[in-house]
């Protein structure tokens, strides 16, 4: 019953009956005061922005002016769950700085932000006119029919009474008959004030969902065929790395062995010399091959989780990093691995470009968010759009609905932190 | 010769470890490829010291370990040569926290192919002494640079050999100074990270990685 909206519940025999005929008038009548006050704002930015342009300050007005759309869209969205409980979808990206100035640069980018701002325009000057029109005409008809037998009681003390400017009902009789009049119009209106309740609810689902239906149900196969995308490259690495381990280095070891027990019989030059030559040679492929094994998927990830191998790769870093968990226990194993490789990649960054004396991870879940940040005391400067680790990390991280948020301005510090939502914790 | 119970799933390794075992006057009572197949071998033939691989069957995750630490909790004084192919604090501090640490060992194992020298360890773990991979006790000092950027270089190398369960003489002789040399320098590490002095090897490695690990 929930999920139906106004458009279906018309169709249905019991409309009448639920309160759907309610829910669609209270839709029209809130939308007057959010249209009414939407209309002063964008007036008094637009004279007040224009006025006071000569002397700058009006530029940032008219900036409002322009971004009025977004909580205007937002509150139009949660006021829309009144007649169409299916929820709609935020269109605008989140920034991928932190800061005010680079959420501005965001939104006036996205087309989401100047439809909704048209979308604001027209509930300022077309929508809450009708709106108002339709409720109004409802409320005057059937409250005006059905206030008779109280008006006649109250003002004019059983004397005759003007209804609707229309007729007179002249005996407590008549003017009772009006009143019933008034109530058998009432779901004679429900229709009507339905219709307009759902024709706005699908313009405004039309112009603030992110993309039409057809698009959503596309994004919904492209995300899960990314999803898919990277399970399949994440098996290959483990495949990768069974295979190296259980084969090549084990091999490379008893090689080693051989040569070393070799050694002991200590034959004369220059086969001695060789011996030890070939040993050293495959001392060094040894420790090459951890290193690469490593690298590929290392096993205290699996075996530990996300917080050993932190800490086993902050061991490994260059800069002395700090570290830092607060879990609530294993998470799913396609966040470990993501969020492992992008901390390993933003410690690689620090290690590389920063000249941070000193790094920190940290990491805890927050309202159901896993929030992971390394920070650094370097130069900043850091940027998604240059190379591409960072921006495999952000493909990686968002398969998961997740997000990467670097700030880094000139000078330091930089705070690389990546957001994973809990959908993406729940296995 | 010390009778050992041998847990490697690699068929070509193990029968490598067994020559090589062999070669130097030990005997493998038990060769086995599997963590459950360890823990019965254990009970079986009671070995004067267990050696085993990290990753093992069925899981092929630290089932090895895993089966490690077991043993060692039903028998504190049963020696355990652990052989890695990675680099991991964590690992090495899950043994190093049963019984006290001694009779303990954490190897690389490339380590192996130094023969004489991984011999060596095995006889120094199955007579008590914790033994603890140079790579790991560096990733160790690492970890903690804050005190230990107190050290000298020099006796950062001095502290990296002592924690690998080597006594002065060993230390002296990698590092081709005196014995004397080495001894001042442990004097000193002591007191710059304020760890009183005994004389037994043992428990100054112990007191050492404890120190590292926090």
């Amino acid at each position: 019953m929930r999920s139906l909206s106004i458009g279906q519940a018309l169709r249905r025999p019991r409309y009448l009956l639920g309160g759907w005929p309610w829910r669609s008038a209270l839709y029209l009548l809130t939308g007057v005061p959010v249209g009414l006050a939407v209309l002063g704002c964008v007036l008094l930015l637009a004279v007040v922005g224009s006025a006071l342009t000569l002397v700058l300050i009006g530029i940032p007005l008219l900036l409002m002016l322009v971004l009025t759309g977004i909580p205007v869209a937002a509150l139009e969205r949660r006021r829309l769950r009144l007649v169409d409980p299916a929820p709609i979808g935020d269109p605008h990206r989140d920034p991928d700085r932190t800061g005010p100035a680079a959420w501005v640069r965001t939104r006036l980018r996205e087309p989401a932000t100047w439809r909704e701002l048209g979308f604001a325009l027209l509930v300022a000057w077309v929508l809450w006119p009708l709106e108002a029109l339709v409720a109004g005409t409802v409320i005057a008809v059937c409250g005006g029919l059905l206030a008779t037998p109280v008006v006649m009681a109250a003002v004019t003390g059983g004397e005759e009474v003007r209804v609707l400017k229309l007729g007179l009902a002249e005996t407590y009789p008549q003017a009772f008959a009006v009143a019933l009049l008034g109530a058998l119009l009432l779901p004679v209106f429900a229709y009507p004030v339905g219709l307009v309740a759902a024709a706005r609810g699908a313009l405004t689902r039309w112009m603030l969902a992110p993309g039409g239906s057809g698009t959503d149900a596309r994004i919904v196969e492209l995300g899960r065929s990314r999803m898919r995308l990277v399970d399949a490259f994440e098996a290959e690495r483990r495949r990768i790395e069974r295979d190296l381990h259980d084969g090549a280095q084990q091999r490379l070891v008893a090689l080693s062995m051989t040569l070393g027990l070799a050694r002991l019989e200590s034959p004369a030059e220059p086969l001695g010399g060789l011996l030890a030559t070939a040993h050293d040679e495959a001392r060094a492929a040894l420790v090459e091959i951890r290193e690469l094994i490593q690298g590929i998927h290392p096993q205290v990830l699996t075996d530990r989780g996300l917080q050993a191998a932190v800490e086993d790769l902050a061991d490994r870093s260059a800069v002395p990093v700090d570290v830092e968990f607060e879990l609530p226990g294993r998470l799913p194993e396609h966040v470990e691995t993501a969020v492992y490789f992008a901390v390993c990649e933003a410690l690689a960054n620090v290690a590389k470009h920063s000249g941070a004396s000193r790094a920190g991870v940290n990491g805890r879940v927050v309202e159901g968010v896993l929030v992971v940040e390394v920070r650094d005391d370097g130069a900043g400067g850091a940027d998604t759009a240059v190379g591409t680790g960072l921006q495999g990390v952000a493909d990686r991280i968002s398969v998961l609905d997740g997000h990467l948020l670097l700030s880094s301005p000139p000078g330091g510090p930089t705070v690389f932190r990546l957001d994973v939502p809990d959908s993406a914790l729940r296995i | 010769m010390l009778r050992i119970v041998l847990a490697e799933d690699s068929v070509l390794l193990r029968e490598g470890l067994v020559g090589l075992l062999e070669r130097f006057g030990h005997q493998v009572v038990a060769g086995v490829g599997t963590a459950d197949e360890l823990t019965a071998a254990v009970g079986a033939h009671d070995p004067d010291i267990v050696v085993t691989d990290v990753r093992m069957p069925p899981g092929f995750s630290d089932e090895g370990l895993r089966a490690a630490v077991a043993l060692r909790g039903a028998r504190p004084q049963l020696p355990v040569l652990v052989l890695s192919q990675y680099v991991q604090r964590a690992y090495a501090e899950e043994l190093l926290d049963t019984s006290d640490g001694t009779g303990v060992g954490y190897l690389l194992k490339e380590r192996i192919g130094n023969v004489e020298e991984f011999v060596d360890a095995l006889q120094r773990v199955a007579d008590g002494a914790t033994v603890v991979d140079p790579e790991v006790v560096r990733q160790l000092l690492r970890h903690r640079r804050d005190p230990l950027s107190r050290l000298t270089a020099r006796e950062q190398e001095v502290l990296g050999l002592m924690a690998e369960g080597r006594s002065n003489a060993s230390v002296a002789q990698a590092m081709s100074v005196s014995e004397g040399t080495v001894s001042k320098h442990f004097g000193s590490i002591l007191t710059k990270l304020d760890l009183s002095l005994t004389d037994e090897t043992n428990r100054r490695v112990l007191a050492v990685l404890a120190y590292l690990r926090g």
